[in-house]
């Protein structure tokens, strides 16, 4: 079996082959969002758009509403007003057998078999047992658990019972999967291996939705993503679209500091001239793009040792969009975070 | 891809998804040592209730006969004692005994409560006078009990008592049908009984094993997976296969116990219903009296995250099943009342009420309408708890939430992403 995790990938986005297009039916759709508790309003509003095949990160802070976003999708509780639209159906549990859920908080029975818990998790979603436990013994043998097959999961640690209960959530080979949180608790080794089994199963086809507060995760692995703070959703797109939020920035060093190709340069340029004579130039990239400005640096022979334009990162397009403050609470989140990064 | 899934399973019916729930839970109990204490569970209360009988019956064998104290003339006395003797073969021996406490000369008055007060011979009460006119003195409660026999060996003593005993052919019949009620009440009470220690023991299992299914995290995967009466139904099912089966290895246990011990176990009056038909509703009450108490528990259970939040939250329920179970036996006896009626329509003493009714009445279609009505009440009580657990319970996630907890209930101040 069976679930195919093709070929380990290097991390980054420019490896990502670029899936989406604007016709692409929807895995989730979510309009007005809102869940209340004991008064206090946990999710305010939230609409989300996850296309079929995508990665889709929901990026917040602890507290932000991400795991009760993730249980109002998956049927677990209801939103107090809203709509919500999971394969196409409005009552996620009709589709249940179609998603495959890792929580934040995992949890297997502690006396059963390794095989065994992963057909039992199967089973909840419609899977035969017997053809559970074949698969659940093959997925073992796959993953290099194949000694532990019979084990106890009370007798495996920490990190190989998180392992199978993430075989136990593909093990009927959903069109769905969602993970809260699924870094957390993983040291680099399994992260990485986890970036993998996430980046196959979008190859498949499979839409992959998984909230987490660590930027690097989101931005190296996600075709789009919602920046969540306080309840409220201030994003949701495409990854290039979030850092669009900043203008890049171009990075010139020159070794004249002056002449007639000054002109060319953005009024607010940042300049400073460093130990080694030559002069450094700093300015957002102008709205008529980099073109002029290099004719004009040539024609005007202004010595160019390098020109680089560097577009924002996720953490910066996260702060432009969410603010300083929810950014905060992302580091600090991040900071208290077991993670080995 | 999508034809590989149609290949091997799809959507459950909540039916199918408490099914899967069921085979774990019943599995996982049937191979633990619960299991095992579970079937020994009413050996404790055979035991307890043995070691009591059995030292009460020592008390009552060692327990002194009344003896009055008599104080006449010695002919009067004599005359006493002797009535006494010739009566007591026809009274069952229910006659007191008597000892001489003083001979009197004639005329000389006893101080019969000076020589009780003094405590002269352990008497419970003194009889003086003469045997026309006697005077019994003692407590209250002793003289107006014995009065009536005392009436009767004076009479026999002065010569006004019987001259002859006619010779009683006995015709014996198997019983009548006051023997017949009330032993149809006792076994309408140990039907109870029975039915009111299975289903708390039961109860509190089902509770133990959500409790522990929250504390193994595991709570949320089932959530997410199938519908939460689905969960409901499975562990209910689960525990009551497992009770079933523990039943069967009682009734064998019981069985052995008969064919070794026969006449000497105590027998029951055989229901209105007959046996087989009472056996096989008690089954059916005890599992509609298990699901109806093992609903509320698991309500209870999914608001409770810890062991001490489960005791404090289900002793209330607990003393309220006590209560109701009282009330289902006092109803029991006022057969064809209105408070009959309510035992038999309130949801949790419906059952106790309807097998008591089945040892008193022949009647079978108030059992078919009050198993219905159970089964309604079942579903209504699974379904509640199952959107009380989705409103109370999934409120908040991980470390956070549960660090912000308010004490209990599920409730969070603080909201984790």
């Amino acid at each position: 079996m069976m679930v195919d995790l093709g070929e380990w990938r290097v991390a980054g986005n420019a490896e990502l082959p670029k899936r989406l297009t604007p016709t692409r039916p929807l895995a989730i759709e979510a309009q007005g969002l809102v869940k209340r508790f004991d008064g206090a309003v946990a999710v305010d509003g939230v609409n989300l758009s996850v296309p079929e095949g995508s990665i889709y990160g929901i990026l917040g802070p602890n507290g932000a509403g991400k795991t009760t976003t993730l249980r109002m999708i998956l049927g677990i509780i209801d939103p107090d007003s809203g709509l919500r639209r999971v394969l196409g159906h409005e009552r996620p549990h009709e589709v249940a057998h179609l998603i495959g859920y890792l929580p934040e908080e995992r949890g297997l029975y502690p006396a059963m078999k390794a095989y065994d818990a992963i057909a039992f998790l199967g089973a909840l979603r419609g899977l035969p047992l017997a053809e559970g436990r074949r698969r659940g013994r093959a997925l073992l043998e796959e993953y290099g658990l194949g000694y532990a097959a019979d084990r106890q999961i009370r007798q495996l640690s920490k990190g190989m019972a998180q392992q199978v209960q993430l075989l136990g959530t593909l093990v009927h080979e959903p069109r769905l999967v969602i993970f809260d949180e699924p870094f957390s608790g993983l040291d680099a080794l399994n992260q990485g291996k986890l970036e993998t089994v996430i980046r196959a199963l979008a190859a498949k086809g499979t839409t992959v939705i998984f909230s987490t507060h660590v930027i690097s995760h989101a931005e190296r692995l996600c075709d789009e993503v919602a920046i969540i703070a306080g309840g409220k959703v201030p994003f949701a797109g495409p990854v290039d679209v979030a850092r669009d939020h900043i203008a890049a920035q171009v990075r010139l060093e020159t070794r004249l500091a002056d002449g007639a190709w000054r002109a060319a340069l953005p009024a607010g340029a940042h300049h400073e001239r460093k130990a080694g004579g030559n002069n450094h130039w700093q300015f957002p990239l102008p709205e008529s793009g980099v073109e002029p400005l290099l004719r004009a640096l040539i024609e005007g022979d202004a010595g160019i040792v390098s020109l680089s334009i560097e577009r924002a990162g996720l953490h910066d397009a996260f702060v432009a969009i969410a603010g300083e403050a929810a950014a905060q609470a992302l580091l600090h989140g991040q900071g208290n975070s077991e993670e080995v990064r | 891809m999508a034809d590989a899934r149609k290949d091997v399973g799809g959507r459950l019916s909540t039916l199918r998804a408490a099914m899967v729930i069921m085979r774990r839970d019943f599995t996982a109990i049937l191979f633990s040592r619960s299991f095992l204490f579970f079937l020994l569970g009413p050996l404790f209360p055979v035991l307890v209730g043995v070691m009591a009988g059995s030292i009460g019956s020592h008390i009552n064998q060692g327990g002194e006969r009344a003896v009055l104290g008599i104080a006449m003339t010695a002919r009067d006395a004599h005359a006493m004692i002797a009535a006494a003797r010739v009566l007591a073969p026809h009274t069952n021996g229910d006659l007191p005994d008597f000892v001489v406490v003083k001979q009197l000369r004639p005329g000389e008055r006893f101080d019969a409560p000076g020589a009780l007060k003094e405590g002269a011979g352990n008497l419970a009460a003194i009889v003086s006078g003469t045997p026309a006119n006697p005077v019994l003195t003692g407590p209250a409660a002793t003289i107006s009990g014995w009065a009536g026999e005392l009436s009767l060996i004076a009479a026999q003593a002065i010569g006004h008592g019987a001259t002859s005993f006619p010779p009683i052919k006995l015709a014996a019949t198997v019983t009548s049908h006051t023997d017949i009620h009330h032993g149809q009440i006792l076994t309408a009470q140990a039907g109870q009984t029975l039915l009111f220690l299975l289903t708390m023991l039961l109860a509190g299992m089902v509770l133990s094993n959500l409790v522990e299914e929250k504390s193994n995290k595991i709570i949320e995967v089932l959530a997410a997976a199938i519908p939460m009466d689905a969960v409901f139904l499975g562990k209910l099912f689960a525990m009551l296969g497992m009770s079933l089966v523990g039943i069967c290895v009682w009734a064998a246990a019981g069985e052995a116990l008969i064919l070794t011990m026969g006449d000497a176990l105590p027998s029951l009056q055989e229901p209105a219903v007959g046996w087989p038909l009472f056996i096989g509703l008690g089954v059916l009450y005890f599992a509609m009296g298990y699901l109806l108490l093992g609903s509320l528990f698991l309500a209870i259970g999914s608001l409770a995250a810890t062991v001490r939040e489960v005791q404090t939250l289900s002793m209330p329920v607990t003393m309220m099943q006590l209560l109701i179970f009282f009330f289902a036996s006092y109803a029991m006896a006022k057969p064809g009342s209105a408070v009959e009626l309510l035992a038999a329509i309130i949801p949790l003493s419906s059952p106790f009420a309807m097998l008591a009714r089945a040892a008193v009445s022949p009647a079978l279609w108030p059992h078919v309408l009050a198993l219905c009505w159970q089964m309604a009440c079942v579903a209504l009580f699974v379904r509640v708890g199952a959107a009380v657990f989705r409103t109370r319970v999934m409120q908040s996630g991980g470390a956070a939430g549960r660090s912000a907890r308010r004490g209990g209930f599920g409730r969070h101040k603080r909201l984790r992403a």
